[in-house]
């Protein structure tokens, strides 16, 4: 069954993903991702989908779950890399994604998610 | 390369990625800007999904239309599904209602410039959408 | 109505290659094909092309309407022509012309094969120039509109140039808005202020609306969404130079702004937008 591949470098799990995902691949994602936060006990999770093109309201639902289920276990995820066309269709389709963090690319997510630790760190 | 014109049959989740690349050939070959074509695409993606989950499958015809000089892309997604009971609380917005579907067909509307639905408890579901270049 | 004989038709059909000859060479006579926008060469495919539909939809039917199936092809074939035109620079009579003056070698064709029937041959003349100039009536309304958009996309591109996005700072992009906004207008703009701040990474983007007299429902909706968008892709906006007016026009609206930061003037984000990207601006002493 094919999968997407998900990334571990240190305490950060990265997932870029490329393909157009019928909903059985997002939700076999959705388990992979939080099996592996699980296992490697990561802090920090980036989503990369600048490669998305489309992103409908199971999608949408789909990363607001990822980034709820991270947060029961002491992760933090950063969704980057949204292209403007799909930003405007979900404000459009009513999709706030409220609770889902976002950052412009790779590099400031994984700012956001260093900013994140420090804060939690010294709180 | 697509026809102006045809046919998908929408069965399974899969069908669905399907539903998605007809849509955006037929936008890429009626020239339609970038937003529009990915907001028909997102619209078409929601109804094809309706239709595998709720309507217990269905197809999605595409066509191309003209207004004049303008061109535009018109889908059809029916289904012989169990149809809806109340089309009005439908079509307000059921995000918070659970159902899944109500967030799909209130945005897909937002999304399209025309919007038509046609269903009824035991007689299935029509929904035509249109978007204009 | 006049209806177009089989006998005219196969007339037609039994004289094309002088008639096409006599079509093509008015063309030219009138300059249409030696000013070099288009050469003899495609003047004779679209020439040919649009005889081969035309001898094709020909038949004994009432011709008093071009919106009928039949006439489809053509219509897009002229269509298309007439938006080459515009795109070549032509005007709308010289685009017309390559219709009108079928007439003339159509009619000699038709005088000559009925010159026994005068009466046949009027109506036959009629019905003919009944299709002639719907044909070219179509090729003008087609023209105008292709001209149109032309036009209007000329407009969306000299808007974006009129209102560019500024690099304010390092990370901070500005967007001066000017002049009434419609609907239309503001999306385009919108539209890439979000793959400017895409492109060039930026954090925050000002919306500038101080140049804006008044600012209706849908201008506001719309600049909301923008906003929306932009935190959504993981930057953030500022809209500034909110008058007291604008201020109101919000309120009555009952817009929820959603904790959307509005400054009144350019400089007041400006500082804001470098306090929030970690910047600081020093004095030296002098």
């Amino acid at each position: 069954m094919e999968r997407i591949p998900i990334l571990q470098m240190g305490d950060l799990l990265l997932v870029t993903i490329q393909v157009d995902m019928h909903d059985q691949l997002a939700l076999t994602l959705q388990d992979d991702l939080t099996e592996k936060i699980r296992s490697t006990s990561a802090r920090g999770v980036l989503i990369d989908i600048s490669a998305l093109d489309i992103v409908d309201s199971f999608i949408g639902r789909m990363i607001a779950t990822i980034s709820s289920l991270a947060r029961i276990m002491d992760a933090t995820t950063v969704v980057v890399g949204m292209q403007p066309a799909v930003a405007i269709t979900l404000v459009e389709l009513g999709l706030t994604l409220s609770g889902v963090r976002t950052a412009l690319n790779v590099e400031r997510g994984m700012k956001l998610l260093q900013r994140t630790d420090e804060d939690e760190a010294s709180s | 390369m697509t026809a102006s014109s045809g046919s998908l049959p929408i069965r399974i989740e899969q069908d669905v990625v399907l539903a998605r690349q007809a849509a955006r050939q037929i936008c890429v070959a009626c020239k339609l800007r970038l937003i529009d074509q990915t907001k028909l695409v997102t619209a078409a993606s929601e109804l094809a999904r309706n239709a595998v989950i709720y309507g217990g499958g269905g197809t999605m015809d595409w066509d191309v239309v003209e207004k004049g000089l303008r061109k535009g892309v018109r889908l059809v997604f029916a289904d012989n599904g169990p149809g809806i009971p109340d089309v009005a609380q439908a079509l307000t917005d059921g995000w918070s209602s659970g159902s899944g579907m109500g967030l799909g067909l209130s945005g897909s509307r937002r999304l399209v410039d025309e919007f038509e639905l046609e269903s009824a408890p035991g007689q299935g579901t029509r929904i035509t959408i249109t978007k204009w270049s | 109505m006049a209806a177009l004989q089989q006998r005219t038709i196969d007339l037609i059909r039994s004289h094309q290659e002088p008639l096409l000859a006599a079509w093509v060479g008015s063309l030219t006579d009138a300059g249409r094909a030696q000013d070099g926008r288009l050469s003899a060469r495609e003047l004779d495919t679209q020439v040919r092309e649009f005889w081969r539909l035309f001898l094709g939809t020909l038949s004994a039917t009432d011709v008093s309407s071009l919106a009928r199936a039949e006439w489809q092809d053509i219509r897009r074939f002229l269509e298309e022509l007439s938006r080459e035109r515009v795109l070549k620079g032509f005007n709308s009579s010289e685009t017309a012309s390559f219709i009108f003056s079928l007439k003339r070698p159509l009619f000699e064709v038709v005088q000559q094969g009925y010159a026994n029937d005068p009466a046949l041959l009027g109506d036959q003349l009629w019905a003919i120039s009944e299709l002639i100039d719907q044909l070219g009536l179509h090729t003008v309304t087609a023209f105008q509109k292709t001209r149109e958009d032309v036009i209007q996309r000329q407009q969306e591109e000299m808007l974006e140039l009129s209102t560019p996005v500024v690099k304010l700072w390092e990370g901070v992009l500005a967007l001066p808005m000017i002049g009434t906004l419609d609907s239309q207008r503001t999306q385009v703009v919108m539209e890439s202020l979000l793959q400017r701040i895409v492109d060039t990474g930026s954090e925050i983007a000002i919306i500038d609306i101080t140049g804006v007299p008044t600012v209706d429902t849908l201008v506001a909706q719309h600049l909301l969404k923008t906003v929306t968008a932009i935190r959504l892709m993981g930057a953030d906006a500022i809209i500034s130079g909110v008058r007291p007016q604008i201020a109101q026009t919000i309120v009555h609206l009952g817009l929820d702004l959603n904790g959307i930061v509005t400054k009144a003037n350019l400089a007041d984000a400006l500082a804001l937008a470098l306090k929030r990207t970690g910047q600081t601006v020093t004095r030296t002493a002098r």
